[in-house]
């Protein structure tokens, strides 16, 4: 039925411009000054200077290439683990398993989840402790570059170990659409072994599917500060910590040439995309052939047992270095090889916890807001779109993924510059907006199947009962998406207490949030510290996750078709 | 179908509807329901009758196109919203809503124009034992059994005080021996209260028991 447009019908746009605008205002306020075309910072003529510098920086080619080394890594390995695990356990009981600890483990921030790791592989750490001296010998660490790997393994590591969850996440997404079930069954009864079916059958659709994902995965991987400043090498450092080392620096012929060094992260980036597709186009030749070749391993067990090692790769690590941070935090004297503290106390916590409590709330008032406003204009995009009897364009999906896609630090740097420009003063406001371009997207993708699954006859029925549009959303869509809402703002205010470079950068090193401050102890090596902030930090989001969970639990306790079917 | 449609007296009048998917007709109907009175239309499936009862209703697809005009109790209604239509409707599935309890589905139904919420519930409750659910109000509508559940719908439905009625094959989920009960009882509530019926349905059964005129579609 034709609806009087109204507000809602500018929902669309106000989203896309909320997202595309400081994308593409960003990309244009880094690439020009890193051409001497900044008229704030002095420059009003080409001059290709700070490209210059920036080329003679010693040590550039080899960030560049750690950058892409591990980027395309860290993706290799996430996608691999993630289709083993799909391949091998899929609709199988222990999955269920899986998909319960996927939101939790996806709502740990990165920074945590590396400081967890950093905790567990150091020589000093869990993982040596656990073996010495009985297996080892050792009395004393051992002498080895870890974390902080020349080669980025451990950065490696520890963009997989949080890359997994977010794949799956968006694979389970995907099955229904791909028909996965009914698939998987008609290879099984032809002979194919369980997993072999999933990899011939259902994983060539679903692959298109997860696609975008997969490219934002290698966009973040390649080009994330947090990981690589407390998991990465340091002589060099990847691309990207550079960079932000010298955007934060006063002197501003940095600057300059930061803004040419974010341009090179930006090329980085698309020559990665583009590699992927090339690799793509191969694989899918490679795979096509092994699928019309017949072979059928129907007692595929390695491919079960690989899935199990994957499962476990990706969920244990993470799991060890949380246990291990909130160890370090409440541990007194703590000598090597003990696999225990000696004593416990409460130090850390008493001394870290004025500075922890104002971080937490503005981290929460910042969360708070973006994912409030996230959740307004993606309900109203949702709303509109089912009033308009149509599902959202595939432009916006598309478009949704382009703070995801392109390097924070390519446009985030941008935005700072237009905000001096423009006289801004970067204060939680700006930091809230920032926020809400990395936010929405996140939201979005959480809230929009749900939604699109809702039964159509169910505002048909309440239109039938006389009920107006606006009663049908308040009172028949609102509160059936009750669960699929709280969870779209648990992830939301997941992403948005994770935001590093945003916060950093557009709050102009004076928005102190959770994130900003741990990451900022990481040269300073204080483990009892770390492990506090870092707690703090996991435990948010997690907090987020169990209220979502529980409050529709609670509300809906004596409702039993509004259970989760699964 | 003989006498011409008289879409000036009471009941529901299809004016020479035309309905198109992509330009490629459907189905054509051109028929008046007196009060009272249920117009049984039966076809395979795809011939269209969802869509007849969708273009009733005022929830259409934007896939299809309509000719032709609607017309209840001597007004035209082609346009109207759903929500000003008053064509209540049953589904094939109760569409209960599962967040509201049985009593919140008949008081999303109940015309606001009953004020109260002493009144409201007062009203509910009437209705709950008129139809042998006396005491169901707070109960879970996913802890019924099909027949029950057909009936608070039909309850919810009448609350809405509809001037017409929609059936969607709304027994065909039912067992044959709650089948025969239900059906009797929502003919014969619509009846009391003179609404014109138009029911679709695959069972030969529901449209002899239906006693009206019935249409075959893509026949």
């Amino acid at each position: 039925m034709p609806e009087r447009p109204g507000l809602l019908a500018l929902a669309p746009a106000v989203t896309l411009g909320l997202i595309a605008l400081p994308v593409l205002a960003g990309l244009a306020g880094t690439i020009l000054p890193g051409l001497g075309l900044a008229p704030a910072l002095g420059g009003t003529r080409l001059d290709l200077a700070p490209w210059a510098a920036l080329l003679a920086t010693p040590g550039l080619w080899r960030s560049a290439a750690l950058s892409l080394g591990t980027g395309l890594a860290a993706t290799v390995v996430s996608l691999a683990l993630t289709t083993l695990i799909l391949a091998a356990w899929h609709g199988t009981r222990p999955f269920r398993l899986i998909e319960r600890a996927l939101s939790p483990l996806l709502s740990v921030p990165h920074a945590a989840a590396a400081f967890g790791l950093a905790f567990l592989i150091a020589p000093s750490g869990w993982a040596v402790r656990a073996v010495s001296p009985w297996a080892t010998g050792w009395q004393t660490p051992p002498d080895w570059l870890l974390p902080g790997d020349p080669l980025g393994l451990s950065l490696i590591a520890g963009l997989a170990a949080k890359e997994v969850p977010f794949l799956l996440l968006m694979s389970l997404a995907a099955l229904p659409q791909a028909d996965a079930a009914r698939a998987r069954r008609a290879a099984l009864t032809l002979g194919y072994g369980p997993s072999t079916a999933w990899l011939k059958a259902v994983f060539p659709r679903i692959y298109p599917q997860i696609r975008l994902p997969v490219f934002a995965v290698l966009a973040f991987s390649l080009a994330n500060v947090e990981t690589a400043l407390i998991l990465g090498p340091s002589t060099p450092a990847t691309l990207a910590v550079r960079l932000t080392q010298w955007m934060r620096d006063p002197d501003l012929a940095l600057w300059l040439k930061a803004a040419a060094g974010a341009t090179l992260q930006l090329g980085l980036v698309l020559a990665a995309l583009a590699l992927w597709r090339l690799a793509e186009a191969a694989a899918t030749r490679l795979g096509r052939a092994w699928i019309t070749r017949g072979t059928r391993h129907p007692r595929d067990r390695l491919p079960r047992a690989a899935g199990a090692l994957a499962a476990a790769l990706a969920t244990l690590p993470m799991l060890a270095g949380l246990a291990s941070l909130a160890v370090w935090s409440v541990a007194g004297l703590w000598s090597f090889p003990d696999a225990l503290p000696a004593s416990l106390t409460l130090r850390a916590w008493s001394r870290a916890a004025p500075e922890l409590a104002g971080a937490a709330l503005t981290t929460l008032g910042i969360a708070a807001g973006a994912t409030a406003l996230s959740l307004a204009l993606v309900l109203a995009c949702l709303e509109n779109a089912t009033r308009r009897g149509r599902g959202a364009g595939r432009a916006l999906l598309a478009l949704l993924y382009l703070p995801l896609v392109v390097p924070q630090v390519a446009f985030l740097f941008g935005l700072q510059i237009l905000g001096l420009m423009a006289g801004l003063d970067g204060g939680p406001l700006a930091v809230t907006l920032a926020h809400t371009v990395f936010v929405l997207p996140y939201v979005y993708l959480s809230l929009a199947e749900p939604w699109a699954a809702l039964d159509p006859r169910l505002a048909a029925a309440a239109a039938t009962l006389g009920a107006p549009p606006g009663r049908i959303f308040r009172r028949v869509r609102l509160p059936m998406m009750l669960r699929p809402i709280l969870t779209a703002a648990a992830v939301g205010l997941a992403v948005s207490i994770g935001l590093y470079l945003p916060t950093l950068l557009i709050g102009a090193g004076r928005v102190a949030t959770l994130t900003t401050e741990a990451v900022a102890l990481a040269s300073g090596g204080d483990r009892r510290l770390i492990g506090t902030w870092a707690l703090v930090q996991a435990a948010l989001p997690f907090a987020g996750f169990a209220l979502a969970l529980g409050l529709p639990a609670l509300l809906w306790r004596n409702r039993r078709a509004m259970r989760p079917a699964r | 179908m003989n006498a011409p449609p008289s879409r000036h007296e009471a009941g529901l009048t299809f004016e020479e509807v035309r309905i198109l998917r992509a330009g490629v007709p459907l189905l054509e109907l051109d028929a008046h329901i007196p009060p009272g009175e249920i117009l049984t239309v039966m076809g395979p499936s795809g011939a269209g009758k969802s869509t007849l009862l969708a273009f009733a209703t005022g929830t259409l697809d934007p896939a299809f196109t309509a000719r032709g005009r609607l017309w209840l109790d001597g007004a035209e209604i082609t346009h109207r919203p759903p929500q000003t239509r008053r064509i209540g409707m049953l589904f094939q599935d109760d569409v209960l809503f599962p967040h509201l309890s049985v009593a919140g589905n008949l008081a999303f139904g109940l015309s606001a124009g009953i004020r109260g919420r002493a009144a409201r519930r007062a009203r509910i409750e009437a209705a709950l034992s008129e139809a042998g659910l006396a005491g169901f109000g707070p109960r879970d509508p996913a802890t019924l059994s099909g027949g029950q559940r057909t009936r608070v719908a039909l309850l919810r439905t009448l609350l809405a005080e509809p001037r017409a009625l929609a059936l969607d094959e709304p027994f065909s989920r039912l067992d044959a021996s709650r089948r025969a009960r239900t059906r009797d009882f929502v003919f014969s509530h619509a009846r009391a209260r003179g609404l014109p019926m138009l029911l679709v349905t695959h069972d030969a059964e529901d449209a002899m028991a239906a006693g009206g005129p019935t249409i075959l579609l893509g026949g």
